[in-house]
């Protein structure tokens, strides 16, 4: 059973009188343990297929299947709850709560996954220390380099061990070296076992990647699978 | 435990933020503030208001029947004009129900009148002069702090002999001892016998220690020889106040020699008369007030959902990050909503702080304190206002599409 099955997925926008029609009939699958890339220039229907992969959106027409489950007549709450038990998300601009500590941003998702606050600091601090941060717990975010902050973000991410790491444009707003270490953490998150989507417009970031994906105008334009994975 | 979780979270989140922006949650909880405050006051006042009185009434037993010629409380002119006509309470009306009225404890016919007293070069202008018998104490309540109260005798011997109140004491006797002093009551000298124990006023009004108790037939061959009497009954058990009621209305009916199907020519008032009018009319300015200082309420209710909105959209973002990585609506309803409530209960308990000390200014005029059960009120009523005017902010940021809120900035 994949771990992500895509079939005639379908997402529409309505800008007033104007349909967008932003995904078209996408059939996409990805099995556990895969790291895969999605690449397509900015409008191309990336970061609709990245929400839609998130559930962070549902499909206008079209199936979702995440994990086996059918995702894609769910509601609100039910949406957050499979981010919660079955995604991390790593973004480009890093979504950290700027007031809180590194420690409370890496507890939150176990916060709303309702562990008690002993299981919680215990699970945070591990994942802090895997992506080398465990000596940063209490820094705010402003306290904290750019690399840093993804790597909160990625222990966030992390936390609540998900089926799916999925992380749009991670060394965007990163400077090249700390995006290759970045991306150098996501390789060995890789080779742990975790399953790793990266949205990018990047050749550079897509490289890391085992397969990739690319997309124009809503639709899947190639399918590349690399040599030596 | 997940909610549990949730709300500790929300909790926190909602400290913080309240923590961020001092001033503002400072500034918008003013009109909570205000409209805590003068609620708060206003209970205060009325609760006085209400004690005040009851203090007042309870001075009137509730257990006494007073015959009167006239209704206390008259609601037309007409009546008024009909119940003038009537003849007035005479002593034989008195001794002739004194006898009938078997089944009351204590019976005291009542005769008054103001008159100017004299003692040494001191004089007064005004005292209030009661000529009753000594039943007066205990139809009337009252009890004599010194000296003695009228005895039968007294009053049958006609002695000139009184009783008078604390105030009657204080202002003409000064620092003399009271028992024995001789005073000139409206030309007749009479001997203090007693001082009334202190009454107060009667419902802020007059004041019922400036009286001077005598007995009625010194009263009579004193002032007036034909005085329009009150009769006092003291029924004893206000349980069956109603029979009793019933029992004396008959006997009077007797005593004045009226025929079956006559109407009374008599009144038969109680302190269920002064209650009742109370109830209306305090009622009415209770539920008055308490409108209008709502309205300040409300008015601070509109700041807190206006800055909730503007919280909202600030922590747009922060709502999508939360909602990215799996809070529920529920979660992020809370967490706005509490804050929305912590705003307000600080304005309570500020406001709480502020009208303490204004209760004690009230005191001087009402028997008023700020209880435990307004002071509760008003916090409920400040974190109602809350968690009302929050809940439509709160509501709209629970609802946000994660992927909208995540792109604002």
């Amino acid at each position: 059973m994949s771990l992500i099955r895509l079939v005639q997925v379908s997402r529409c926008y309505r800008m007033g009188s104007e349909t967008i029609h932003a995904l078209r009939e996408v059939n996409l699958e990805i099995e556990r343990g895969e790291y895969v890339a999605i690449m397509g220039p900015s409008g191309s229907g990336k970061a609709p297929l990245m929400n839609m992969l998130g559930s962070l959106d549902t499909p206008t027409a079209g199936r979702y299947e995440l994990d086996g489950i059918d995702v894609s007549q769910m509601d609100d709450n039910q949406l957050a709850e499979v981010r919660n038990q079955r995604i991390g998300f790593v973004f480009q601009t890093f979504h950290l709560l700027p007031r809180s500590t590194a420690l409370h941003n890496v507890e939150l998702p176990l916060i709303y996954a309702g562990y008690p606050a002993e299981t919680r600091r215990r699970m945070a601090l591990e994942a802090l220390a895997q992506v080398g941060l465990a000596d940063r717990v209490q820094h705010r975010p402003n306290e904290l380099s750019g690399g840093q902050r993804q790597r909160v973000a990625i222990a966030r991410a992390l936390v609540n061990r998900p089926a799916l790491l999925l992380a749009d444009e991670p060394t965007g707003n990163l400077d090249s070296k700390t995006g290759e270490e970045i991306l150098a953490l996501f390789d060995a998150l890789w080779r742990q076992g975790h399953t790793i989507l990266i949205v990018t417009h990047e050749e550079d970031v897509a490289r890391h990647a085992r397969r990739v994906v690319r997309i124009r105008d809503g639709r899947i334009a190639a399918d590349e699978r690399s040599r030596g994975s | 435990m997940k909610l549990a979780t949730e709300l500790g979270e929300a909790l926190r989140m909602a400290l913080q933020a309240l923590a961020a922006n001092k001033l503002r949650a400072g500034l918008t909880t003013l009109g909570i503030v205000i409209g805590v405050a003068t609620v708060t006051l206003m209970g205060t006042a009325i609760e006085g208001l209400n004690r005040s009185f009851l203090q007042s009434v309870s001075k009137i037993g509730a257990d006494v029947l007073f015959v009167d010629r006239m209704d206390w409380f008259i609601e037309s002119r007409e009546v008024w004009l009909r119940m003038q006509k009537r003849r007035p309470i005479d002593l034989a009306d008195a001794r002739a129900l004194a006898r009938e009225a078997t089944f009351a404890p204590a019976l005291a016919p009542v005769a008054r009148a103001s008159l100017p007293v004299r003692y040494e070069n001191r004089r007064s202008s005004s005292v209030f002069i009661v000529g009753t018998t000594e039943q007066y104490q205990e139809t009337a309540g009252v009890r004599v702090s010194l000296g003695r109260f009228l005895s039968a005798a007294d009053v049958a011997g006609g002695r000139p002999v009184c009783v008078i109140g604390t105030e009657v004491a204080t202002n003409l006797l000064r620092r003399d001892p009271p028992l024995g002093r001789r005073l000139n009551i409206g030309g007749r000298t009479f001997e203090v016998i007693g001082v009334l124990e202190r009454q107060g006023t009667f419902l802020g009004a007059f004041s019922l220690d400036n009286q001077i108790i005598l007995p009625l037939s010194a009263f009579v061959a004193s002032f007036q020889s034909r005085p329009e009497l009150q009769i006092q009954v003291k029924v004893g058990n206000v349980a069956h106040l109603e029979d009793a009621r019933e029992e004396l209305r008959q006997a009077m009916r007797r005593v004045r020699g009226l025929a079956p199907g006559e109407p009374d020519d008599f009144s038969i008032n109680q302190q269920q008369q002064f209650v009742r009018l109370f109830q209306q009319v305090g009622g009415t300015i209770a539920a008055v007030g308490l409108f209008i200082t709502g309205l300040s309420l409300f008015v601070g209710g509109i700041g807190i959902m206006n800055i909730m909105f503007v919280s909202v959209a600030e922590r747009t973002r922060e709502i999508g990050i939360r909602k990215a990585v799996g809070a529920k609506r529920r979660a992020i309803l809370m967490q706005f909503l509490l804050e929305a409530a912590g705003i307000c209960l600080m304005g309570g308990l500020l406001a709480l702080g502020i009208a303490w000390p204004l209760t004690w200014v009230m005191q001087w005029f009402l028997p008023a304190a700020l209880s435990l059960r307004v002071a509760a009120l008003a916090l409920g009523v400040a974190v109602t206002t809350g968690l009302v005017s929050g809940f439509m902010p709160a509501w709209r940021a629970a609802r946000l599409d994660p992927v909208e809120a995540l792109r604002a900035e």
